[in-house]
C-alpha cells in the first residue's frame, strides 16, 4: 500500500513526511502493519552499520507474517514483533530510557500507532519536530469521546459509536497530541435522536 | 526604539575588578524599589554617555534572577573593541547614574529539558551563572563545562565549582585541557537540551558536531552577541523620513540612523534577535551582513540588512527608513 494523503485541514490535524536515513547514535524504528513498506523502503538508501544500530519494534496487527521475514533480514541490533500496541508499550518506553540524545526515531504506519508513540518519544525528551513520520495502510483512526473520554480504536465510519458509553459520535479532524486521539463529539446533541446515516470515511 | 522596553534608571552599588580583564557591575534602582524580574540568560542594555557618544551595549545579567534589589553584569575589557566596555572600566564609578533597559531574553532555558547542559567559553560564563541560580531554586538538572584561558583568567570558576560541587568542570586552555565535546554529546540521556555562550568558533563547533551526531536543532542553544563590526564608511538614503545619512568609520548602521534622529527599532544590538530587520529599496553595490539572523538566501537577495551589525560597500543605499 502506498503513502497516503491527507486534504488540508485544521491546525490540529497531525500532517506526516517520509522517512529517510538519518544521521544518529542509535535508531528507533516503531512500526504497525504496511508501515513495514516504509522501512523496507528506506533500507534502500541504509547500509549494513546503520541497521547494525537499529531496533525495530513491529506490531503486524491484519498483515500477519506478510512482511516479517523482510523486516528480519535487514539485521537490525535488535528485532521485536508483538502481538498490539499495547503489549509492545513497555519495550517502547524501556527502548526509550535506554537511549541517548542523538537517536533517531521513525514512526510509521496508522495513525493510532504513530500518534501514540509519539506522545511515548516527546515525553522522553525529544522535540516533535525531531521524531519522523510516515504514513502507511490503514485511514482508520483513534478517538476519544469528549463526554465519556473513553477511547475507541479503528473507527472508520462518520458518526460512530463510542465503545465506552455508546453515543453516536461525530469524527472531527481536532486531535489531541496529548491524548494521540481525535476527538468524537456527539452528533445529535441538538436534535436527541436525530443520527445521520453512517459514511464509510476511512479504510 | 528598542521594542516593549522601558527604561530603568539605576545607580552604579558597586565596582568590583574581579581580575586583570573582567570588572563586576552592581545596578539598583535609582530612589530605591525593586527591579523587574527576569530570567537566566536576559541580557540588559546599558546606555553609556561618552562624550558626544551614546554606546549601548548588551551585557547578560548574572546575578539571581529572585534577587530583584540589584542587577549584576560582567564586563571583560576590550582594548580592541569600539570603546563600550573601555568606558565602563574606565568611567563608571560607584555612586553614578545610568540608564538601563529591561532585561529582555534571547537565551533562555528550555524549561522542558530533563536536563540542561551547559558550555562556556571565557566571558561567556555570565548567562548561565544566572541560569544555575534559577536551576538551583527549581530543582532542576544541569552540569556546567566552562572552559579558560589560565587559572588566573578563570572568571568565577572557583566560585561556581565551590557553590556547585560535582557539577562544575573547569577546563584550562594553558593546560591543554579541552571540553571532550563528543564524549560528552554522545551519554547525555534523552531530553538534555545543550547551551552555549562563548566565541564564534565554540558555538560553531558545538552547532556542528551536535548535527553531526544528530542532536535535534531545537535541543541547541546559542547566544553570541557581535560588536558591530567597523568598516569603510557609506551613505544610506532613507525613504520614508527623507534623509542621507552619513554612516561613519566605527559606527554602526542602527547608530547613525539613531544620531540623525530616525526612530528605528532595535533590542540586541548584536545580529541576533532580528528586530531591527529593515527593508531595503534599493542598491548598487555589496553588502556585508554579519548577523545570524537573516538566512544565507536572505543575504544574497539583497532585500534586507540588519543594520545593529552589518555594513555596505557602494555607491547608493536606499532603506525603508
Amino acid at each position: 500500500m502506498s503513502k497516503t494523503v491527507f486534504p488540508p485541514s485544521i491546525k490540529s490535524r497531525p500532517v506526516y513526511g517520509e522517512l529517510e536515513a538519518r544521521a544518529g547514535s542509535g535508531h528507533l524504528m516503531i512500526a504497525d502493519a504496511e508501515g513495514a513498506e516504509a522501512i523496507l523502503d528506506l533500507a534502500k538508501s541504509a547500509d549494513a552499520a546503520f541497521w547494525a544500530k537499529a531496533h525495530i519494534i513491529y506490531i503486524p496487527k491484519g498483515t500477519g507474517t506478510k512482511y516479517s521475514s523482510q523486516l528480519e533480514e535487514l539485521g537490525a541490533g535488535q528485532y521485536y514483533a508483538g502481538p498490539s500496541y499495547e503489549a509492545a508499550q513497555s519495550r517502547i518506553r524501556r527502548a526509550l530510557l535506554d537511549c541517548h540524545m542523538g537517536t533517531q526515531v521513525y514512526l510509521t504506519g496508522t495513525e493510532s500507532l504513530m500518534g501514540q508513540a509519539m506522545a511515548e518519544a516527546t515525553a522522553a525528551g525529544i522535540p516533535h519536530t525531531a521524531i519522523q513520520t510516515e504514513h502507511r495502510g490503514s485511514t482508520a483512526r483513534r478517538m476519544q469521546c469528549v463526554h465519556c473520554k473513553g477511547i475507541t480504536e479503528d473507527v472508520t465510519t462518520d458518526p460512530f459509536e463510542c465503545s465506552h458509553c455508546g453515543l453516536s459520535l461525530f469524527v472531527r479532524d481536532h486531535y489531541s497530541r496529548r491524548l494521540a486521539a481525535f476527538q468524537g463529539v456527539r452528533v445529535d446533541a441538538e436534535d436527541p435522536g436525530n443520527i445521520p446515516e453512517k459514511v464509510e470515511l476511512f479504510k | 526604539m528598542s521594542a516593549g522596553t522601558a527604561k530603568l534608571n539605576v545607580t552604579v552599588a558597586e565596582v568590583k575588578p574581579i581580575n586583570d580583564l573582567v570588572t563586576r557591575f552592581k545596578f539598583v534602582r535609582t530612589g530605591g524599589g525593586d527591579l523587574p524580574t527576569f530570567s537566566g540568560g536576559a541580557h540588559t542594555v546599558v546606555e553609556m554617555q561618552d562624550g558626544d557618544i551614546t554606546r549601548l551595549n548588551a551585557y547578560s545579567l548574572m546575578s539571581d534572577p529572585a534577587d530583584r534589589g540589584a542587577y549584576m553584569i560582567s564586563v571583560r575589557r576590550d582594548d580592541e573593541g569600539r570603546g563600550g566596555s573601555k568606558f565602563m572600566h574606565s568611567q563608571v564609578k560607584e555612586g553614578m547614574e545610568m540608564v538601563i533597559s529591561n532585561p529582555v531574553n534571547l537565551f533562555s532555558l528550555d524549561l522542558r529539558a530533563k536536563k540542561h547542559l551547559m558550555l562556556a567559553g571565557g566571558i561567556g560564563i555570565t548567562p548561565f551563572i544566572a541560569q544555575m541560580h534559577q536551576l538551583s531554586m527549581m530543582g532542576g538538572q544541569f552540569e556546567l563545562h566552562y572552559s579558560v584561558r589560565t587559572a588566573s583568567l578563570g572568571t568565577y570558576a572557583e566560585e561556581l565549582s565551590a557553590q556547585y560541587p560535582g557539577k562544575v568542570h573547569i577546563y584550562h586552555d594553558d593546560q591543554d585541557e579541552a571540553i571532550d565535546l563528543n564524549t560528552l554529546l554522545a551519554t547525555q540521556p534523552l531530553g538534555t537540551h545543550v547551551y552555549v555562550c562563548g566565541p564564534k568558533g565554540m558555538i560553531n563547533w558545538v552547532h556542528g558536531t551536535s548535527e553531526d551526531m544528530g542532536w535535534p536543532r531545537e535541543a541547541v542553544h546559542s547566544e553570541e552577541f557581535l560588536a558591530p563590526a567597523s568598516g569603510k564608511p557609506f551613505e544610506v538614503k532613507c525613504a520614508v523620513s527623507n534623509k542621507v545619512v552619513q554612516v561613519g568609520e566605527h559606527q554602526s548602521l542602527l547608530e547613525a540612523l539613531e544620531a540623525a534622529g530616525i526612530d528605528a527599532p532595535y533590542l540586541c544590538r548584536g545580529g541576533a534577535c532580528g528586530q531591527c530587520e529593515t527593508n531595503v529599496i534599493g542598491y548598487d553595490g555589496k553588502f556585508l551582513h554579519y548577523d545570524h539572523w537573516l538566512t544565507d538566501e536572505q543575504k544574497a537577495g539583497g532585500k534586507h540588512i540588519m543594520p545593529c551589525v552589518s555594513r555596505f560597500e557602494g555607491k547608493t543605499l536606499v532603506l525603508d527608513r
